[in-house]
């Protein structure tokens, strides 16, 4: 971090975490941690089947097993009256919606497909009687690759005569018109990859029903959306059930999702009686916890020879496996909302269709859509400038929006609030000597060493709000998307948050103390945070598309202000002053000018709680706030990596990545690169390691982590992080999201970087993953080629 | 995921661990550090009804040299070996087995009974031409290396025996190196060789090279082998012989490399594996 | 299934169960003795959440039979330090945001602590190496491997912020 100015406050200050304390010493409290009297254990049959109809399940095995007391399959599950839910419709646009049951009713279409749970006494008596369910499979055809599936049969869902999903574009000005004035236009087959969320923790629940109340522990981002479907799915009045989000390890979008086994745990538990737990595997997580990516593209990118781009067309096809999750078909259209990147591009449209195939379903997973458009962006800017013989730097700066547009409409009518995209561009260079690279990697080469740098200039959307434009008029979530706080002062002083956020690692617990602090004048120490519990605190929209800060943070800031115009109503009238010459100064409230004399928040606080209050004020110190933002906000950035790729067996090594990021003020830097470097390494992982790949048969091949390779410490480097400030305008602190930032940008950064490194050989592409046998491949074809 | 049920016994001595073995019949398995056997069993790709734990029978632990070899017991784990730099290659190989965890408990004579042509100790112990001793009800013998690997996960070590020592010649005066090639360092080798070379002066008077996951079993690359010994130990020659490292192999294609791809890497890593004995 | 007996020194307390022979480590850690620090996040020994010291060496506690670890002492994350007197490995971990959502955090505080053990005065690459069996999807190493040299007394190269 070169930014110097420390500020007087907490806020932007680095400061270490609340949270840690439990979590280094293992009093952590995940879901499996957790253990309730006279709690039963769940586990789920599960298809080995890609496509088939159920002809019959025999649990009487299972069940007759010392230790089992249910088995359960979808027939008895007949008192849920609706399929597990999808909550995007957007206005105009059909989207095929196939019925999803949280235990299979008549066929399974996916490998991992739940078809009956088994509850018994313990962890181990339940995976043993799993084995003991027959279930007889009649396979049905099969169909896994999307390009086949969208041609027509098989059908994933037979009902439904066709594989699409829906279609949905985006589009501004008139590509082919762009195309015409362009010339150069450089197409390509990108296809990204699907990829796992693979949190280090695996989903987890535990149900609790009680008559007429219904607690629901789950590892979830979404508490909130959680209660409301079981509510609704079980017909619970929503006020009698409660869902609690412990401490999690970790989502990456992976838990922002209505789980069918959710459903099930509490299902069951209110037919038994007993609380009911279950914990998933890392095999299962492998192939039934939501993926991510998986989309074929055919783009196109048009230019004029002084490296103007004229046009951008992307056409998607977004594989979305068996079903639609709760958000599945919406995800690609994150994308779109920003595929001119950052660059004013007069011309961009973006023509999405879905289509169904045989595998686990995919959904937002870390980025969600945006990892996506700017790999398709700057993978194919890079060639453009190949093509016209510009260096990537410069066709950059060449397209940047102006510093001076902002806010900036887009040619798709997308306003990004604020941006310098050529000041990231110039600290990422004072870190990285272009010249003297060009200079060490030319002589490398010609030592048989092939060094490769690539960047990536990116802005994404993020901060998921405002209503007004994701609710159901605009682009068709069915539900606001504000955020709410509530703060309470304490008769001694100490401040409690309720944050209707759900923070599972991001540090949020620190950063909103830090923010809460100065404005009541009180160390962060006393500000506790609570979040993660639907009975506790407002009605909440939870933590994902990083938009915590942006909206929460901002919620606590609006509903702390309202503390604070209370608190100096009473100040003012007991130092017989006016409320507006009130000011927190030095762990004080006190009158402008006379900082000696004033009170601290607990003195306040007293009166506020003996209900010596002024004439008309309610006693008590507590304030709401739900907030819905104006508009999203857009972070961006400029990232470079530098590669060596050993030309001879195709491994990539990455030696430098240095990132450059704008998140807009920051409030705790710490937590900021902490969120840079676990993105990055994320994108990074897409990029070289990380693929779930299923075989013709539909059959997963990665299904556990000896397959599916998250990339290890001793794979990485160190990161070289760096930042530029530049506020948005949005919300009143001036923050940004940064939760995904690092996984936007790295894919593309380590492909242009391997691309750059092997232009001599004559490669000028290569799809993700770059592993050594692909990389070795296109060594291969490009030396055949040229 | 967790084993299915078995019975369980910890005999105190080696004939007692063999009569259990006899007792327990065919789905009685050994158990060593279970760094190759407890995963099997979590996945429910193993199902023993017996599980005959060697871990109280005395002897079968530490390093020992005798007569021009080192006797290393069977339950020696892998990290005892990455640090006992005067077993050479092995030690060379032992050091990049999976992660440091396993390697405290993973143990040289299990990762061999085991037989893993993917795992690492395997084609150490065909080019230092080792011996492993098997014990059984009806007495003791002698497996080479080179017996000893059968086919996919199946040794000669019986039923009923126990791999009790490994003897391994010392190649005083071998240069030797471990190149493996992997996506990641904790993962099994995709392809792996390991080479030892005697040099006299600058020529070559005696090579071996071993090749880890290029079939069923390890593998020696004696082609590369023969076309090196007595040569010049030039670069030109040991890139030519490195060129013959994967004649006659037919790997099977997987995920992350095809069969092409593998015989490819066969050949740079042994290249780099006898390059690198030169300066070791 | 039969049981057996299994004696455990953990954390320095002795304890006696009756457990099947297949139980595994961690699940005696976590379900007989309530020691919930120690996580499991994988089937295949790959991510390394469960690292315990066993006998004062680093092992994945979901790769052993509880029966394995008979008559031997185990040290967990909850009897490496506490709230109030932390082992300086955690105390780096809190201080360079080695963590963010805390789940493999015992078993990378567990192999750092095992390899200052070991080898006290660790470079970079060695750091990096000693975790090559520990997972993360949060914070992508940096903070971790800058923990674990700091609390070793030295900075990591390069490190920035």
């Amino acid at each position: 971090m070169s930014v110097a100015e420390q500020p007087s406050g907490n806020v932007g200050k680095v400061m270490r975490r609340k949270e840690d304390p439990p979590l280094i010493t293992g009093k952590g409290r995940y879901v499996d941690d957790i253990t309730l009297p006279g709690m039963l254990w769940a586990s789920f049959v599960r298809s080995p089947e890609a496509h088939a109809t159920i002809t019959s399940i025999d649990t009487s095995a299972a069940a007759a097993r010392e230790g089992i007391t249910a088995v359960f399959t979808g027939a008895d599950m007949t008192d849920v009256p609706a399929p597990l839910p999808m909550a995007w419709a957007p206005p105009g646009v059909q989207v095929n919606n196939p019925e999803h049951w949280a235990l299979a009713k008549d066929a399974v279409k996916h490998v991992g497909d739940p078809v009956a749970v088994v509850i018994g006494e313990d962890r181990y008596a339940v995976q043993d009687a799993v084995e003991d369910v027959f279930v007889d499979y009649e396979p049905l055809p099969v169909v896994v690759d999307p390009e086949q599936a969208i041609a027509g049969e098989p059908f994933v869902h037979d009902s439904l005569g066709t594989n699409r999903v829906h279609e949905w574009s985006l589009a501004g000005g008139d590509v082919e018109a762009g195309f015409a004035e362009a010339d150069v236009v450089v197409e390509r087959r990108v296809v990204n990859h699907r990829i796992a969320g693979a949190p280090i923790e695996c989903r987890g629940v535990i149900a609790e029903y009680r008559p007429g109340q219904l607690t629901l522990y789950s590892a979830t981002q979404v508490p909130h959306f959680v209660r409301l479907f079981m509510a609704l799915l079980l017909g619970i009045g929503e006020d009698r059930v409660r869902v609690i989000a412990p401490d999690v390890g970790g989502g990456f979008g992976q838990k922002l999702q209505v789980y069918g086994e959710e459903l099930v745990a509490c299902w069951a538990s209110r037919r038994l009686g007993v609380p009911v737990k279950w914990t998933e595997t890392r095999s299962e997580n492998m192939s039934v916890a939501h993926q991510g990516r998986d989309q074929i593209s055919r783009v196109r990118m048009g230019a004029k020879r002084d490296g103007t781009i004229t046009a951008f067309h992307v056409k998607i096809l977004a594989d979305f496996g068996a079903y639609n999750m709760i958000l599945t078909p919406l995800i690609p259209s994150l994308g779109a909302f920003v595929m001119g990147g950052c660059y004013k591009i007069p011309n961009v449209q973006t023509d999405i269709v879905g289509v169904f195939t045989n595998k686990c379903p995919t959904d937002a997973i870390r980025g969600a859509g945006r990892p996506e458009a700017t790999q398709m962006i700057e993978v194919t800017l890079d060639q453009v400038a190949h093509e016209l013989d510009m260096d990537p730097v410069e066709i950059r700066r060449r397209n940047f929006i102006p510093a001076e547009d902002f806010p900036a409409a887009t040619a798709t009518g997308v306003v990004y609030d604020s941006g310098n995209y050529d000041g990231t561009l110039d600290k990422l260079l004072e870190h990285v000597d272009v010249p003297a690279f060009r200079a060490e990697q030319e002589k490398l080469r010609s030592e048989g060493v092939y060094r490769g740098l690539g960047f990536c200039t990116w802005t994404e959307i993020c901060g998921l709000a405002p209503s007004r434009v994701t609710g159901p008029a605009g682009v068709g979530v069915q539900a606001g998307l504000w955020e709410s706080a509530m703060i309470r002062v304490h008769n001694t002083g100490a401040v409690t948050v309720y944050t209707g956020t759900s923070p599972h690692g991001q540090g949020l617990d620190t950063a909103f103390a830090q923010i809460v602090a100065d404005k009541l004048g009180v160390d962060p120490a006393v500000v506790e945070v609570v979040h993660g519990d639907t009975a506790i605190g407002p009605e909440g929209r939870n933590t994902y598309g990083s938009r915590s800060l942006a909206t929460g943070g901002e919620a606590v800031c609006k509903a702390t202000d309202k503390v604070v115009e209370k608190v100096k109503q009473i100040v003012a009238a007991e130092l017989e002053a006016a409320p507006e010459d009130i000011e927190v100064a030095g762990g004080k409230f006190s009158v402008k000018g006379s900082p000696d004399k004033g009170m601290a928040l607990a003195d306040v606080a007293g009166v506020a709680y003996i209900g010596a209050v002024p004439e008309g004020m309610e006693p008590g110190l507590e304030e709401t706030n739900f907030y819905d933002p104006e508009n999203f906000v857009f972070p961006f950035g400029a990232h470079a990596c530098i590669v060596d790729v050993d030309a001879e067996t195709g491994k990539v090594k990455v030696l430098r990545y240095v990132a450059v990021d704008d998140c807009g003020n920051p409030v705790n830097p710490l937590l900021i690169d902490g969120q840079i470097h676990g993105g990055v390494v994320h994108g990074i992982g897409q990029a070289l390691y990380e693929r779930v790949h299923y075989d013709a048969d539909g059959q997963l091949v990665t299904g556990t982590f000896v397959d599916y390779a998250l990339a290890t410490a001793a794979e990485l480097p160190n990161f070289e992080t760096d930042r530029t400030i530049t506020p948005s305008p949005v919300n009143s602190m001036g923050v940004k999201g940064v939760g995904e930032a690092g996984t936007i940008a790295a894919s593309a950064a380590v492909t242009n970087a391997v691309i750059d490194a092997l232009r001599p050989l004559g490669v000028d592409y290569i799809n993700m993953p770059l592993t050594p046998m692909r990389v070795w491949e296109a060594i291969n074809e490009g030396s055949a080629a040229s | 995921m967790i084993p299915a049920e078995f019975h369980y016994t910890a005999p105190e001595s080696l004939e007692d661990a063999i009569q259990a073995l006899v007792d327990g019949g065919e789905d009685a398995k050994l158990l060593a550090g279970g760094h190759s056997l407890i995963p099997l069993m979590k996945l429910r790709l193993a199902a023993p009804s017996l599980l005959v734990d060697l871990r109280k029978v005395p002897g079968l632990h530490g390093i020992e040299r005798q007569d021009g070899a080192f006797r290393v017991g069977a339950l020696t784990p892998h990290r005892k070996l990455e640090f006992s730099p005067e077993l050479g290659i092995v030690a060379k190989v032992a050091a990049v087995i999976a992660d440091p965890q396993v390697r405290h408990r993973g143990t040289i004579g299990g990762s061999l009974a085991h037989g893993d042509s993917a795992s690492d100790l395997p084609a150490a112990m065909l080019i230092t031409e080792a011996e492993v001793t098997l014990q059984g009800p009806d007495g003791q013998r002698s497996v080479t290396a080179a017996d000893l690997f059968l086919d996919y996960m199946t040794t000669a070590v019986g039923e009923q025996e126990v791999l009790t020592e490994i003897r391994l010649p010392a190649l005083d005066g071998w240069g030797s190196s471990y190149h493996k090639f992997n996506r990641r360092s904790e993962d099994w080798a995709m392809v792996a060789a390991c080479a030892v070379v005697k040099a006299n002066g600058s020529t070559c008077e005696d090579v071996r090279i071993g090749l880890t996951n290029m079939a069923a079993v390890p593998l020696r690359a004696t082609a590369a082998e023969d076309a090196l010994r007595g040569q010049e130990l030039s670069p030109e020659n040991i890139a030519k012989a490195a060129e013959l490292a994967a004649e006659g192999t037919d790997p099977p294609s997987d995920l992350n490399a095809s069969t092409e791809y593998k015989k490819h890497l066969a050949r740079v890593m042994a290249r780099r594996a006898i390059a690198d004995s030169l300066a070791a | 299934m039969s049981t057996v007996p299994v004696r455990l020194n953990v954390n320095g307390v002795k304890h006696t169960l009756e457990v099947e022979p297949r139980l595994l480590l961690v699940h005696a850690l976590r379900d007989k003795l309530a020691l919930t620090g120690t996580h499991v996040g994988c089937d295949t020994s790959n991510c390394g959440a469960c690292t315990v010291h066993l006998n004062g060496e680093a092992v994945k506690s979901c790769t052993m039979l509880a029966v394995q670890a008979d008559g031997e002492e185990v040290t967990t994350i909850e009897g490496l330090g506490t709230e109030d007197d932390l082992h300086p490995v955690q105390e780096a971990f809190w201080n360079n945001h080695g963590l963010q959502c805390g789940y493999c955090t015992p078993g990378m505080i567990m192999a750092g602590a095992a390899l200052l053990a070991e080898n006290p005065d660790p470079s970079e690459t060695e750091v990096r190496h000693a975790l090559e069996g520990n997972l993360c999807r949060c914070t992508g190493y940096h903070n971790i491997v800058k923990s674990i040299l700091d609390a070793a007394g030295r900075s990591s190269s390069e490190v920035s912020a």
